[in-house]
């Protein structure tokens, strides 16, 4: 093990910054539906990753350009998280009953998306990818400042609405004591319906950043599970700038990590963080 | 009696299985059943934690992983008979998984879901750990050189014959668990776990003690399957396939029931068998996630439990079920003793108090319980009454002060412990074991709080006799779901006294029930008091409370506003004021 230099270790902390903000973004909508909803929602992922190649292919095949297909990608996401929470809704399903249900509908995305599109993994080539600039010593490539910007906006943004607006209010309220909220006139059907599809919908925006920045295969989703769930944890559920902020944190850990020993060490490091927490501050995870 | 049946039915499988290999069956079968057995053992090991205590494991592959890089280490870097190795890989399988559960069930705030999701990052940080470290490196493991032990006419027999006999093992152990006391203490943890607490059952150690039995035997299925698949890779061994297939299939089958999960077993394996090869190897799993989104829509309980609802499958709630004879009554009648309230202290509480984020629910509380005395605890609501009993009880832990019982402080003890020393408790608003038969409810407090029955036949013979004393015997094969709410107060009761406890804390036993289930269950209470049982008495009915106490202590926003005689207590102005308000005049 020998220390890396400064440039190197800074090229490191900010593209440690950089996949923070992916597991911050992915972890957002999970987070937001486990702490308001109180659905573990393993099938966040395969939206993702859904969402990922729907945009590789329109891009990599029928060059659309890869932010523009966004506008279909989103409401797409959008129906299918609330026709999930209509399920679990439906059917009374128990937090852990959704982790299992969703886990059974990741097994069926990843057979749908090897059969569409191998287990090889497939790259997007897009102009994006391409454009780079410097800081100084440090070179910043385009797909991945854009996921950090659309996740800082994406977080304040939702962080605002929950915090400003009656709808947040509502939405928080729900969360802590259902019977209550309804009983003051919150339309609950109406508000989850539209806080799954929200969240759904942001997953997909991060399946597109995804696809912008790195090879994606199927069976990878597993890859993400863990970390995501780390972040999570760690931001607390139901907030909307913990899971970035944590994302942050275990991506620079994970970076710094790779940079000083081999890059093979990197999962034990939100797995380490996370288990700290647990110990130390036993009262942040319910 | 079927209570011998089964067992003697499992190992009778074992044996005719065993003979198959001699018939000179083509390879394929064989193959065919050593998968059939492989899963058997994973999905049945796995359950006798996630499914008899609810805590559900995602990292039951990080476990059979652990065995077979055990056996594949030993036997190929270390070359250790085969055979031998296989203790091994149960052993160190079980200590990766009592140290995981050291660590995480030490933490209060972890259930269900986030051990769910723990476990699953141990299957990472295990594949990371093996995968870097000369374990395996990253190249894999060869076991190609490894002579397979000669137990059958065909390597492939051998192989057959070993997991075989750990599928035996397994059912065993998953059946005996099921119908013992440890069994029954790991459904008290998955209905309700600080009842379980509560009612004496050590949930820590138990929830360890059945993640080392289900850890122990996916290693040993994990050191087999080394040998099977003779080249062992981190990518192929530490994947979500183990715990994906092992929860469908125990779900499918039934997690209560102890052969639920093998029969989901064989059911998948053979579901699998149809779509290998290729293409199909894709579908197959796109079809398990759909049996798996379908049954936890459709089918929760699984097959056995929707079999036991239409009461075929009772065998197993039948089995042990205890021979009514008519017992004599556990409390001597009333008048048979004239009681002369003794001074003689029980409980002694010194300075005790307890805060909540800097609200004083208790401030230096102190207050004596005599022998043999119904000491009424009044107050208005909030003045601490029920934070006193969950303090003297266990449920918290005191920010400060003494609980001396009998000479012994108990203060910050768990609450198995203070359970265990004869303190029982009922709650306000009844916490039944949801899932368990009445019966089996009370027979869990009377094998594990005070001092406790070693067997499950006995706790259930001694719970009849509480059944009968509190007018419950009649339900004692139903779910406390359909009991009312008296029934449900009085089950509480029964379990409080199961245990034959010094001193009962009975919080708000009366509250929701109408005048005359009230006066019935005075009646009760007074016989209760006359064996010799010690009572402290949370009520609102001010009635009873006047009829029934001996002495009275009167709490006000968290400490002792007055202590006596209930008439004088009563009258006093401090008390006056603070439940009618002052006076201006």
């Amino acid at each position: 093990m020998s220390f890396p230099s400064w440039t190197l270790l800074s090229q490191s902390v900010l593209s440690g910054v950089f996949a923070g903000a992916l597991y911050g973004l992915l972890g957002l909508g999970l987070g937001l539906s486990w702490g308001l909803l109180r659905t573990i929602n393993l099938a966040h992922f395969a939206f993702a990753f859904l969402s990922a190649y729907i945009c590789y292919q329109l891009a990599a095949v029928s060059h659309v350009d890869p932010l523009l297909t966004l506008v279909g990608i989103v409401p797409l996401m959008f129906a299918l998280g609330a026709g999930l929470h209509w399920l679990t809704d439906r059917f009374r399903l128990t937090p852990f009953s959704s982790l299992l249900l969703t886990f059974g509908c990741m097994g069926i995305v990843e057979s749908l998306m090897q059969t569409l599109w191998t287990a090889d993994p497939r790259k997007l080539e897009s102009h994006y990818a391409e454009m780079k600039f410097r800081l100084g010593p440090l070179y910043l490539p385009i797909p991945e400042v854009l996921t950090l910007l659309l996740a800082v906006a994406i977080t304040v943004a939702v962080w605002a609405v929950l915090r400003f607006t009656d709808l947040g209010k509502a939405l928080r309220a729900s969360a802590e004591d259902a019977p209550v909220a309804a009983a003051f006139g919150i339309n609950q059907r109406r508000n989850g319906f539209l806080l799954a599809g929200t969240c759904s919908a942001i997953a997909g925006i991060a399946g597109v950043c995804l696809a912008l920045s790195s090879s994606i295969s199927p069976s990878q989703m597993y890859a993400w599970v863990g970390v995501v769930f780390a972040a999570v944890m760690l931001g607390g559920l139901g907030s909307a700038l913990g899971p970035l902020v944590a994302g942050i944190v275990i991506g620079v850990s994970e970076a710094v990590t790779m940079a000083v020993t081999s890059p093979s060490w990197a999962p034990l490091v939100s797995f380490t963080l996370l288990i700290l927490i647990l110990l130390l501050r036993p009262g942040r995870i319910r | 009696m079927n209570a011998r049946r089964v067992p003697a039915g499992i190992v009778a499988a074992g044996l005719l299985m065993g003979a198959l290999p001699f018939l000179k069956l083509p390879a394929f079968y064989e193959s065919f059943l050593y998968l059939a057995l492989f899963w058997i053992v994973l999905a049945t090991s796995w359950n006798i934690l996630s499914g008899y205590a609810g805590y559900f494991s995602f990292g039951h592959g990080a476990f059979f992983g652990a065995g077979v890089y055990t056996s594949a280490t030993l036997a190929a870097k270390f070359n250790w008979p085969f055979l031998w190795t296989l203790p091994m890989a149960a052993l160190v399988a079980a200590a990766i998984g009592v140290g995981v559960g050291a660590v995480v069930f030490r933490v209060r705030g972890v259930r269900g879901e986030v051990f769910a999701l723990l476990t699953l990052a141990v299957t990472f940080v295990l594949a990371t750990i093996v995968g870097n470290t000369p374990i395996d490196g990253g190249p894999g493991v060869y076991l190609n050189a490894v002579p397979v032990p000669k137990l059958g006419p065909s390597p492939t027999s051998s192989l057959y014959l070993m997991m075989l006999a750990a599928a035996v093992v397994t059912l065993l152990a998953s059946w005996a668990i099921r119908h013992s006391r440890f069994g029954a203490g790991l459904f008290a943890i998955h209905d309700d776990e600080d009842a379980a607490e509560v009612m004496g059952v050590p949930t820590y150690r138990w929830k360890l003690a059945a993640l080392a039995v289900s850890c122990a035997l996916a290693g040993l299925a994990g050191g087999i399957h080394a040998l099977f698949i003779s080249y062992v890779t981190t990518a192929e061994t530490f994947n979500l396939t183990v715990p994906l297939t092992v929860v469908l299939m125990s779900i499918l089958g039934g997690t209560r029931h102890w052969a639920g999960p093998a029969i989901g077993a064989v059911a998948i394996t053979c579901l699998l068998f149809a779509f290998t090869g290729g293409e199909y190897a894709v579908l197959g799993k796109g079809v398990i996630g759909l049996i798996l989104v379908i049954g936890i829509l459709f089918m929760p309980e699984g097959v056995m439990g929707k079999l036991r609802r239409k009461g075929i499958g009772s065998l197993s709630e039948g089995a042990a079920r205890p021979h009514l004879h008519p017992h004599p009554n556990p409390l001597p009648q009333a008048g048979e003793g004239v009681r002369q309230p003794a001074s003689e202290v029980l409980l002694r509480v010194n300075g005790l108090s307890k805060s909540f984020r800097g609200l004083k629910a208790l401030s230096n509380v102190s207050l004596e319980v005599r022998k043999g005395e119904i000491l009424g605890l009044l107050g208005p609501n909030g003045s601490g009454k029920s934070t006193f009993i969950n303090v003297v009880s266990g449920h918290y832990l005191p920010n400060g002060g003494e609980v001396w019982l009998d000479g012994r402080n108990i203060a910050g003890l768990p609450a198995h412990e203070i359970a265990r020393a004869g303190i029982a408790r009922t709650y306000q608003i009844p916490r039944p074991f949801a899932q368990m038969s009445v019966l089996d409810n009370v027979a869990v407090a009377a094998m594990y709080a005070g001092r406790g029955l070693p067997s499950l036949d006995a706790g259930r013979r001694e719970a009849m006799q509480w059944l009968e004393f509190t007018h419950l015997a009649g339900k004692a094969q139903s779910l406390p779901g359909e009991l009312n709410l008296h029934q449900r107060k009085f089950l509480e009761l029964a379990r409080a006294l199961a245990s034959r406890p010094k001193l009962v804390l009975l919080d708000e036993v009366l509250c929701g029930l109408t005048p005359t289930e009230i006066q019935s269950a005075v009646e009760q209470i007074r016989r209760i008091r006359d064996q010799g049982t010690t009572i402290v008495f949370v009520e609102h009915v001010m009635d009873a409370v006047m009829a029934l106490t001996d002495r009275l202590v009167v709490f006000d926003q968290g400490s002792m506003l007055a202590e006596g005689a209930p008439r004088d207590v009563m009258q006093s102005p401090a008390v006056m004021s603070a439940y009618l308000g002052v006076a201006h005049a």
